[in-house]
């Protein structure tokens, strides 16, 4: 299968290492990964704060970019909820109905990461191999918005040496909410300070998730605490192996 | 028309009520303690319900209806009413609600009037009305009592004392009811309020109640509650005066079959409310010899005038949105300067007053969608959020740094080649800040993040460098 990644202009720019892993799993799965240069950004960060009217080039981006893909994968359910639950609203309100069109059939080629392993790729077992305790923040988005449900948890579970451990209060949000975490820093810290409580409290090595950007929110505070505890983007895990790291 | 929601308007902004708050470890506690016992509950009774889903969309598509014909049903209600012998009075605002509850007062030449139930009469400051007007209100549900004798403001939609613990209720029961000994049992407290509250049920000839549905069909009213006080409340005094937002009105009495169970199970965890009362104007020799209701807008037709936002209307204060949202269990509802607190009120509040105050509110939330997954009538809580966020950037409130920020981002993404400039430049920016590839301080808006959290460098290469050079190596 040809697979669009759409690596997300966030993980592009602070998380290569997580669009890395995504190709070194999907090619040593036997399909061919193509990146196309001219993608930027789902418009997720404008759109939630309000800036709806500078989302559109970005959605406009987005089906130019990738109207002709045979599946396009992207590793941060957040992004897939801003496509899948905002696109076709944002079509409708331009009144445009060849917009709405390409929008209604891009969408179901649009699959979030662990979606894709197990939907379209029927796949649980990836070979993988991962010699350390893990403990899985299941983000609001891949919960509420996608509704990943075990989807995550089933590859995880699937992985050599791999130990899950799992996260109490797993379903409440970390803080990090896009420009919530600065806009509203002190509520934000305080709903993130729980979840550190409840990553500490498992004795997990590794902190994972769906999601970079509640990763890059919980790791700060982990970092900031000198816990040692790491936060690692599921693709990671699941593109590791005996042999060692991926490309 | 002047619309008010009790002081939001003088309220300081969330953050920084938010920031108080957030430094009082006994309310923290209090809250998280209370929202969870509530939560907890509330999934028992959720999860045993096996058509809970085709529930809520009965109780939202009955809602839309509603509202798609609001004009219709308040007429109806109004000749059911009136048929029934009850009077109906249609209020603006809050001055034009309050002054036609003192009139009545002042009709009967009253001195003091017992309350229950009726969260819109603090939307109105009517407390405040009525006391200027020499009239005493004495709150007769049990938080709200707890509440008045405070001097304190509610926090919660359905449990408004949610923030004190029973410490706090006893020390304060002693020194308001004059008490010389008084344990510390919630069974003691609840006898030492049914002392102070039975007194006034039998000497107090008026009352003003809320309502949780008005019922077009019959005009009937109905209230739900636990303690039985609301019963008595609108029983027992000889005129009842019931102040209903028009959002309340429900087509038919069989609806209730519909709200009876969404609402206990959302609101309490309970399958049934202990008391729910129904009553249709006046019963010659039972109850109130004279029943008045008057329905406010105050602000509710703006709503109502949003498509994109009118659902927020179909709430039936159940204050689930409340007990599941995680910003809420860190703050309380203080923080949120108005009557409506939680994610309900961060809708709520700013759209009755045409979103002319409260501009912090729609901002009070990660848009973590709990609220939305709870919500018995399925309003699309994080969707109204957004939305009222764009009307804000609409109307110019953000500062202009940040509409500035958002434009120039908007314009970088939505070209790659200028997006690769911008990720090039931010990594030469970040030097000054980056130490062994981690951030620890930043200046401007972006130290609220670096306060307390750490930020990743910008590493050397992006996803699309090593994209690129890897084809190049591939050749």
């Amino acid at each position: 299968m040809l697979v669009s990644l759409f690596i997300t202009c966030y993980n592009d720019t602070l998380f290569p290492e997580t669009g890395r892993a995504v190709v070194t799993l999907l090619e040593r799965l036997g399909h061919t990964v193509e990146f196309r240069q001219a993608q930027t950004c789902c418009g997720q960060m404008h759109y939630n704060t309000g800036y709806q009217r500078e989302t559109f080039p970005m959605m406009r981006r987005f089906l130019d970019v990738f109207e002709d893909a045979e599946i396009v994968c992207i590793p941060s359910s957040s992004c897939v909820a801003m496509i899948r639950d905002h696109y076709p609203k944002m079509a409708a309100e331009t009144g445009n109905r060849a917009i709405c069109e390409r929008v209604d059939e891009l969408l179901p080629r649009v699959f979030e990461f662990t979606e894709l392993l197990i939907d379209k790729l029927g796949v649980t077992d990836v070979l993988a191999s991962f010699p350390h305790s893990v403990t899985l923040h299941p983000s609001c988005h891949s919960l509420r918005s996608l509704h990943l449900g075990q989807r995550p948890r089933r590859l995880l579970q699937k992985v050599h040496g791999l130990k899950l451990i799992d996260l109490p209060e797993s379903d409440q949000c970390c803080g990090f909410g896009g420009t919530f975490a600065v806009k509203n820093a002190d509520v934000s810290v305080a709903m993130l300070s729980d979840k550190v409580r409840c990553v500490l409290d498992t004795g997990a090595e590794i902190c994972t998730a769906v999601d970079n950007s509640c990763l890059m929110h919980i790791q700060g505070a982990l970092s900031r605490h000198g816990t040692g505890v790491r936060c690692m983007h599921i693709a990671e895990i699941l593109a590791a192996t005996d042999s060692g790291e991926y490309e | 028309m002047s619309v008010r929601v009790g002081e939001a308007a003088q309220a300081p902004d969330f953050p920084a009520a938010a920031k108080d708050l957030l430094a009082n470890a006994q309310l923290r506690k209090n809250v998280r303690h209370a929202t969870d016992v509530i939560t907890n509950k509330r999934a028992k009774v959720v999860v045993e319900m096996s058509d809970w889903q085709a529930l809520r969309e009965s109780g939202h598509r009955i809602k839309e209806h509603v509202l798609r014909h609001l004009d219709y049903y308040l007429d109806q209600f109004e000749a059911a009413c009136t048929a029934a012998g009850g009077r109906v009075h249609w209020a603006r605002d809050a001055d034009e609600a309050n002054r036609i509850i003192v009139e009545i007062l002042h009709t009967h030449k009253a001195s003091e009037v017992i309350k229950v139930k009726t969260m819109t009469s603090d939307e109105i400051g009517l407390n405040a009305a009525l006391e200027s007007a020499g009239i005493q209100p004495q709150e007769t549900d049990l938080a709200d009592l707890i509440v008045q004798l405070g001097n304190d403001k509610p926090s919660h939609i359905v449990v408004p004392a949610l923030h004190r613990n029973k410490t706090e209720i006893r020390r304060l029961f002693l020194e308001k009811m004059n008490l010389s000994e008084l344990g510390d049992r919630p069974e003691d407290l609840a006898e030492a309020a049914r002392r102070y509250l039975r007194e006034k049920f039998l000497r107090v000839k008026f009352a003003i109640s809320g309502a949780n549905f008005a019922i077009a069909e019959t005009g009937s009213v109905c209230v739900v509650e636990s303690e039985g006080n609301g019963r008595m409340c609108v029983s027992l005094p000889e005129v009842l005066i019931t102040l209903v937002g028009i959002e309340k009105v429900i087509p038919k009495f069989q609806d209730l079959e519909v709200f009876l169970q969404l609402l206990p199970r959302s609101a309490t965890g309970e399958r049934m409310n202990p008391y729910n009362s129904i009553w249709t104007g006046l019963t010659p020799g039972d109850g109130p010899r004279e029943f008045h209701v008057v329905l406010l807008d105050n602000g509710r037709t703006n709503v109502l005038a949003d498509e994109h936002s009118r659902e927020t209307l179909d709430c039936i204060r159940c204050g689930a949105c409340l007990n599941a949202c995680p910003v809420y269990r860190q703050t309380g509802g203080l923080a949120y300067g108005s009557v409506y607190a939680g994610p309900i009120g961060a809708i709520l509040t700013p759209q009755l007053q045409s979103m002319e105050h409260s501009q912090s509110l729609p901002y009070a939330s990660s848009l973590c969608g709990a609220c939305y997954e709870v919500c018995p009538v399925k309003i699309n809580i994080p969707e109204i959020l957004i939305h009222l966020r764009s009307k804000l950037v609409q109307n110019g409130d953000p500062p202009i740094s940040e509409r500035l920020a958002m434009k120039g981002a908007s314009f970088a993404l939505s070209n790659s080649h200028r997006f690769s400039a911008a990720q090039k430049l931010a990594r030469i920016g970040q030097k000054p800040f980056e130490r062994n590839g981690t951030i620890r301080k930043l200046p401007g808006t972006l130290a609220g993040w670096t306060e307390s959290r750490d930020l990743p460098a910008i590493p050397a290469e992006s996803f699309r460098e090593w994209w690129a050079r890897r084809q190049k190596s591939k050749l």
